[in-house]
């Protein structure tokens, strides 16, 4: 049994998705032979560290009914220097304009020798070659999964289940709010605006939606995928990014009258970064409906893979933030 | 482009592969044959029918080649355009010269605009439009495409084309 001391950086909805993994899980865990114990939960208002291991289900609680874990006043990299782990499950919310405190969280924790596993695009769509030479420096392993499509194995896929395949390209919705308001509007006949409001009173799309409509967030999980599967040295600057804000409802009953529906498709190649609306087939494995995501790996060897799951939502993203421990300790 | 051609063979040894050497030799891609031994024409040759692959400009020398090896071409026909695609626009579509959109495409001579149906909802709202285009290749349906998005940019059209998997 392989002792591990984990902390929780950053306790939103994804933190507390992984918190309620862990309780969930343990067993299931110890039985791959990791013993894991979270020794500290950190969230914007401080921390709780505990090296004996934390009451997850107390933390969630407090959580719940006080807005925070907070009881010492920590922030989570004073945790991460501080408090001696092994792992940092680094899941602050994302800043694509600097990488904000993810980066200096993760640049952190490689100084301190410890791996890190995250669900946060920004610090690896900014600063992915940096933090690549970070974690081989330290010998510890940097893991983001989660990062890109949710609960869909993509990432992981690639490497581990498809190695010896060169990858020609990925193509797919990387994006559950563009395909809700884009399939919903076909439902509905509904404008763009409709489609919008409703997906932001249901909770899919934030109050300031740019990040999602304008194709912001496809593109930098496009720019991950490029770093980790195509091994460039890609910035979102490289991307070449189209929303859906205007695509009309006229458009996708002509698309529909021709067989096809609008999807907002993220493309990585070689020689090409882009997100733009694309006409999909209705019959063709792209044209998933929902929230859901969906992606085409093409290889040289296995043909296309496609493969598709929820995109989002604090479980799913805790199960590619598990899926990712586990693989640091089961070799 | 593809060609569908009947042809006539004397039912004397050899006859097939004089018909078709001339074909490889200007580099046609031979799709189908089919061999009819057990019939006759009235005048006592073998019917074949040939569809293959050739560049355009080949044709006419490759007809030239079979009649002076005494290949008799019975029917030719020509398919110019091969892959078809479609493709969406949004804006002002026809404020911007609908008739200068196409004709982008159409001036290639590889491509064609063959349809367009356009739905504009109000006065002063973006319409939209789909387009079919056929092209005499792949590669030259791309090109095409590629055109148009040029053209979409200086007029402010959102061009939505097709997944890569429905043009390669």
């Amino acid at each position: 049994m392989r002792k591990v001391r984990a902390s929780i950086i950053g306790f939103g909805s994804v933190g507390q998705g992984v918190a309620e993994v862990l309780l969930k899980k343990g067993d299931e865990l110890k039985s791959l032979g990791i013993d894991l114990d979270v020794v500290a939960i950190a969230d914007s208002k401080g921390a709780e560290v505990n090296l004996a291991g934390i009451d997850l289900k107390a933390a969630l609680g407090r959580k719940r009914e006080f807005g925070t874990v907070a009881i010492d006043n920590l922030t989570g990299e004073d945790v991460i220097k501080s408090v001696d782990h092994d792992i940092v499950i680094e899941t602050t919310p994302t800043d694509i304009e600097t990488g904000g405190i993810g980066l200096v969280n993760m640049v952190a924790a490689f100084e301190f020798g410890r791996h890190v596993v995250t669900s946060n695009k920004g610090p690896l769509a900014l600063k992915y070659r940096e933090l690549v030479e970070a974690a081989n420096e330290a010998d510890r392993k940097l893991l983001f999964e989660a990062t890109v499509g949710g609960a869909m194995p993509i990432i992981n896929l690639v490497r581990d289940t498809l190695a010896g395949n060169e990858i020609l390209s990925v193509e797919g919705i990387l994006n559950g709010t563009c395909n809700y308001i884009l399939t919903r509007m076909m439902e509905e006949h509904a404008s763009y605006e409709q489609m919008l409001a409703e997906s932001q009173e249901l909770g899919i799309a934030e109050t300031d939606p740019t990040y999602d409509v304008e194709g912001i967030d496809t593109a930098c999980k496009l720019v991950i995928l490029a770093n980790s599967i195509f091994n460039q040295d890609a910035t979102y600057q490289d991307v070449d990014v189209t929303g859906i804000t205007k695509v009309t409802l006229e458009s996708l009953s002509l698309a529909y009258d021709e067989g096809y529906v609008i999807k907002l498709i993220g493309e990585v190649k070689k020689d090409r970064l882009r997100v733009s609306p694309r006409l999909v087939p209705a019959s063709h494995p792209l044209a998933v409906g929902g929230t859901l995501n969906v992606a085409s790996v093409c290889t040289d060897l296995a043909g296309t893979i496609t493969v598709t799951g929820r995109g989002a939502g604090s479980i799913e993203t805790a199960s590619a933030i598990l899926s990712d421990i586990v693989s640091i300790y089961k070799d | 482009m593809r060609v569908s051609m009947d042809i006539e063979l004397k039912d004397t040894p050899g006859q097939l592969l004089l018909a078709l050497n001339p074909i490889s030799e200007l580099k046609g891609n031979l799709k189908s044959i089919v061999h009819h031994h057990e019939e006759r024409t009235p005048r006592s040759t073998i019917p074949v029918q040939l569809v293959f692959e050739i560049e355009p400009a080949n044709l006419e020398v490759l007809i030239g080649r079979l009649e002076e090896n005494g290949i008799g071409v019975a029917r030719v026909d020509e398919k110019r355009f091969t892959a078809h695609g479609a493709v969406l626009l949004i804006g002002h579509i026809v404020h911007t010269d609908i008739q200068d959109t196409i004709d982008t495409i159409d001036k290639t001579g590889f491509a064609e605009v063959v349809n367009i149906s356009l739905s504009m909802p109000q006065i002063d709202m973006r319409s939209s439009a789909s387009l079919k285009i056929d092209a005499v290749g792949k590669n030259e349906l791309h090109e095409a495409i590629s055109v148009l998005r040029q053209v979409a940019i200086k007029k402010d059209l959102l061009v939505i084309e097709p997944i890569e998997a429905e043009i390669s």
